[in-house]
């Protein structure tokens, strides 16, 4: 089938998204009947017999150019739109690659190879590769949960798979999780806190991850905070913090509903699936008692199966890409209210210090401790690192979930081109015999006694197998003469 | 493309943006085509239909619908087209058209009537026959009926079918007339009777086993469809969760909620139009029923041939059996058992003048026996020509039809595949416009 790219995306460059909008006119072409193959006289046949797709409508292929289009611009305009472009680190680049299996006596396990280019001077060298297993990826977030409490931490994709339901060593799993991983890590790098914790240098730079070794460099905040006092009781949340509970709450409850939806469609999907199988086989024995009909109820039920097959890779492609990823964000929010309660704490701590210390001033005139000041100071840090963070978080989650449903849509409309393109080769196939026959009729009643038909013996076939010796020069043109 | 009778319409067929309908149409076209004198004349088809309340047999309140037949002169050069003549009829009425054809040409695969109440439903389609869409449905499957009778080389020519067409009033009395009623009641007994033919024609078997399995194969077809449709709707309306829930986050989101909540509305309308997918699909099934009524009409000639060859066989054994008595009692020896025989032996020979009476009467039933046999053998000849230059037509009609129908049902599925990706795509780009 000849690929014709919609008349918007003609030129090359980047487009602004709104001209983009173009391709949609073409798109829905294919909505209404298409344009007629119009034949004039006898002439033209060959065009309307063999082309079996009309000219201007957009094929399948397109819709993947369009798509990969969105996803360009969307990468570049991304760096332009977040306000912490500045802040982003440009001297760190981290990557996750390279999977590997290890057998050995005690377990089996994947490492990835994890490559750092860096400038930095935190750094020994400038570059490193070394190889780390999910563990260690575990290791290094808990670390930065600890030793950075004032601060967001990416999430991670999940530890636990149920062994019996998922292949925790087939290809597509390790491919999802290791792009995962890749994520993670490019979100801690960044961070322009995150990316100076000496955990994440150790793990990126240590030929042993020692992990019993307590880097005692945690830092000041974070000592602090881990030790903030309990019994303190908050009384106001600030209204822009009471704003991102609320938010994390509610949109922890819609991802809880997604999740569920997309559940129950892989169910029925599943169900359909299974009847869609039958449907097939009967099509192919049916065709084991037709003679003419036999191949095409063949091709029919080839086209079922392969829609099947489409069916199949699309629900488990949902089950590896969306589920997981759904379920990311889910723990992931369980961390961030952790955070807004240790946040809670903080400022509890500094309010209750500080009552405290002002009755007492009131009492006997001690001046008030510096520990209040300093209590102050660590929440005033919490609450600046949290907003920040938060709004970081807010970008990160836009662009994941933009990508997740694009790309759910994009596995949704591959599985339609296959389903169409099995559907067009099987006309293809239905029309070409088709041609054959009615020309065949068409010929014997036109020619009309300047024909002889040979009819050969022995056929078993219902209809004498007609071979026409064209008497006359004067015949009007039929392009397909050499098929009779 | 209106003009498809002559070769263009090979083109048209090339054409895989035509509709389904329009692929339907190829099949009345290719009907038409095949030009009986009567389709030369005349255009039917079955314009509408209307619902009727009148009093029934039991003289108690009914509804019931009737059905537009319009018969317009075919189309002269040049002229306007003329008014048609209509009449209505209900579907009783073809009903009885069609026994009358049943029993009037035996050796003829009758075409069949859609079907009197809907079969092979999915949980949504209602049964009910004053249900529009099958009334609708119906009406197709009447025209259709219409015009296969009409182009058939044997049945076109009927008088009652002309009347049918033509005669709104007079039309019962004209067919109660032919006394079709009694051959109906013989028809009805013998298509039930269990008797054995001692040389049963190896095509005739081979047809019927056909049949059989042909009947066997598309109800099977049609039940899993059905069940398909069921499945397909569970989870085309499952989606259609994901539209509230999308709504509900986009109110949540700053940036993201113009995208989020035009994702949502997709969702709706993609939930949505499974209703549509279905109902196309309708089409399909009522296509494969046909045939699936068909097999009955195949298995009906079938049938009477075995009917007219196991009354041929009982003939010839009934002329066999008096011919051997008459050897026996001529020559006097008995190799039969026959009471007269018997007796005759027991108590003694029968007068000569006894001996002659029977011989000559014997004769005569030799000789009523002969005609018989011939006239059966006859018989049985030209329905094995008459039905089997029929069996080739319907043989050649059925690649053809169940052909078109499979194309039609792929172009349906294609047609379907785009709108679902075009539309995903919509959703994609608002959402990337959006956000």
């Amino acid at each position: 089938m000849s690929i014709s790219a919609p008349r918007g995306l003609a030129s090359s460059g980047q487009k602004p998204i709104t001209e983009i909008l173009h391709p949609l006119s073409a798109a829905e072409e294919p909505l209404s009947p298409g344009p007629d193959v119009t034949v004039s006289g006898g002439r033209d046949k060959e065009v309307g017999l063999t082309n079996g797709t009309p000219v201007e409508t957009p094929s399948p292929a397109s819709a993947s150019v369009l798509f990969n289009r969105l996803q360009l611009d969307d990468d570049l305009d991304s760096d332009g739109r977040d306000p912490y472009a500045d802040t982003e680190t440009h001297d760190l680049f981290v990557t996750v690659d390279d999977p590997k299996k290890h057998v050995s006596t005690m377990e089996t396990y994947i490492t990835y190879r994890v490559s750092t280019k860096t400038t930095r001077i935190e750094f020994d060298l400038p570059d490193y590769s070394v190889r780390r297993r999910y563990q260690d990826f575990d290791w290094l977030r808990t670390k930065l949960e600890d030793s950075q409490p004032t601060h967001l931490i990416p999430p991670l994709p999940e530890k636990f798979v149920m062994k019996g339901v998922v292949d925790r060593f087939s290809e597509e799993f390790v491919e999802t999780r290791m792009k995962a991983l890749d994520k993670f890590l490019k979100r801690v790098a960044d961070h322009p806190v995150l990316s100076f914790n000496p955990h994440l240098n150790a793990f990126l730079s240590a030929k042993d991850l020692n992990k019993r070794q307590g880097l005692a460099l945690l830092s000041k905040v974070g000592e602090s905070v881990k030790n903030v006092a309990g019994g303190y009781k908050l009384r106001v949340r600030p209204p822009e913090f009471c704003a991102m509970g609320e938010y994390l709450d509610t949109f922890n409850q819609k991802l809880g509903t997604i999740d569920r939806i997309a559940q129950r469609i892989l169910k029925e999907q599943s169900e359909y699936l299974t009847e869609l199988r039958e449907y097939g086989t009967v099509y192919a024995s049916w065709a084991g008692s037709e003679e003419e009909l036999q191949r095409p109820l063949e091709g029919v039920a080839g086209c079922v199966t392969t829609c099947c097959g489409a069916l199949e890779d699309m629900s488990e492609n949902m089950g590896q890409d969306f589920l997981p990823v759904l379920r990311e964000y889910i723990l992931y929010i369980e961390s961030m209210k952790n955070v807004l309660r240790k946040r809670d704490q903080s400022q509890a701590e500094y309010e209750g210090r500080l009552e405290a210390a002002v009755l007492r001033k009131q009492e006997d005139r001690t001046p008030i401790p510096a520990e209040v000041e300093k209590c102050q100071d660590k929440m005033e840090c919490f609450n600046a690192d949290l907003k920040a963070d938060w709004e970081r978080w807010q970008s990160n989650k836009r662009q994941d979930f933009k990508q997740l449903l694009t790309g759910m849509a994009d596995k949704n409309v591959t599985h339609y081109e296959k389903c169409q393109a099995a559907w067009e080769s099987l006309i293809t196939l239905l029309q070409d015999k088709q041609t054959e026959d009615k020309t065949r009729t068409s010929v014997m009643s036109l020619l009309e006694g300047r024909v002889f038909i040979q009819i050969f013996p022995g056929q078993t076939s219902s209809t004498p197998n007609a071979s026409l010796f064209l008497s006359s020069s004067r015949q009007r043109g039929f392009a397909r003469e050499d098929k009779i | 493309m209106a003009d498809s009778v002559s070769r263009e319409e090979v083109a048209v067929i090339s054409n895989t943006d035509i509709t389904s309908t329009e692929s339907e149409n190829n099949i009345i076209n290719t009907m038409v085509e095949r030009g009986t004198a009567l389709l030369r004349k005349l255009e039917i088809n079955v314009a509408e239909a209307e619902k009727r309340t009148g009093k029934n047999t039991v003289n108690m309140q009914e509804t019931y619908t009737v059905y537009l037949i319009e018969i317009r002169p075919a189309e002269t050069e040049g002229g306007t087209p003329a008014a048609p003549d209509t009449l209505w009829r209900r579907y009783s009425e073809f009903e009885l058209l069609r026994t009358y054809l049943l029993v009037t040409y035996p050796y003829i695969i009758i075409p069949p009537l859609p079907e009197k109440r809907a079969e092979f439903v999915w949980h949504k389609l209602s049964a009910d026959n004053l249900d529009p869409d099958f009334v609708e449905r119906r009406r197709v499957g009447l025209e259709n009926f219409l015009l296969r009778v009409a182009s058939h080389p044997v049945l076109s020519n009927d008088k009652i079918f002309f009347l049918f067409l033509t005669e709104e009033k007079g039309w019962r009395d004209a067919v109660l007339e032919t006394g079709f009623q009694d051959k109906a009641d013989s028809r009805l007994k013998s298509l039930s009777a269990m008797f054995r033919v001692k040389n049963p024609d190896k095509r005739f078997t081979a047809l019927k086993q056909y049949s059989d399995e042909l009947n066997s194969v598309i109800s099977q077809l049609l039940r899993i469809r059905a069940r398909v449709a069921d499945r397909l709707y569970g989870v085309y309306k499952v989606h259609g969760n994901y539209g509230r829930v999308f709504s509900e986050w986009s109110a949540i989101e700053k940036e993201m909620g113009d995208g989020l909540q035009s994702a949502g509305h997709h969702m709706d309308t993609y939930a949505a139009s499974i209703d549509d997918i279905l109902e196309e699909e309708e089409h399909f099934a009522d296509q494969l029923k046909e045939y699936l009524f068909y097999t009955d009409a195949v298995r009906s000639v079938c049938r009477k041939h075995e009917l007219i060859q196991y009354e041929l066989e009982m003939a010839a054994q009934d002329l066999a059996q008096k011919k051997q008595q008459k050897e026996e009692l001529a020559t006097g020896t008995v190799r039969i058992f026959s009471l007269k025989g018997m007796t005759s032996k027991l108590f003694g020979q029968e007068s000569p003048e006894q001996k002659e009476s029977r011989l000559a009467a014997l004769e005569q039933s030799i000789q009523e026996g002969e005609e018989t046999v011939k006239e059966k053998n006859t018989e049985c000849q030209e329905f094995v020509r008459a039905a089997w230059d029929d069996i080739e037509h319907f043989k050649e009609q059925r690649d053809k039809d169940l052909r078109e129908a499979l194309i039609s049902y792929a172009i349906m599925q294609i047609s379907m595949c785009k709108k679902v990706w075009t539309f995903i795509l919509v959703c994609i780009l608002c959402m990337y416009i959006n956000s």
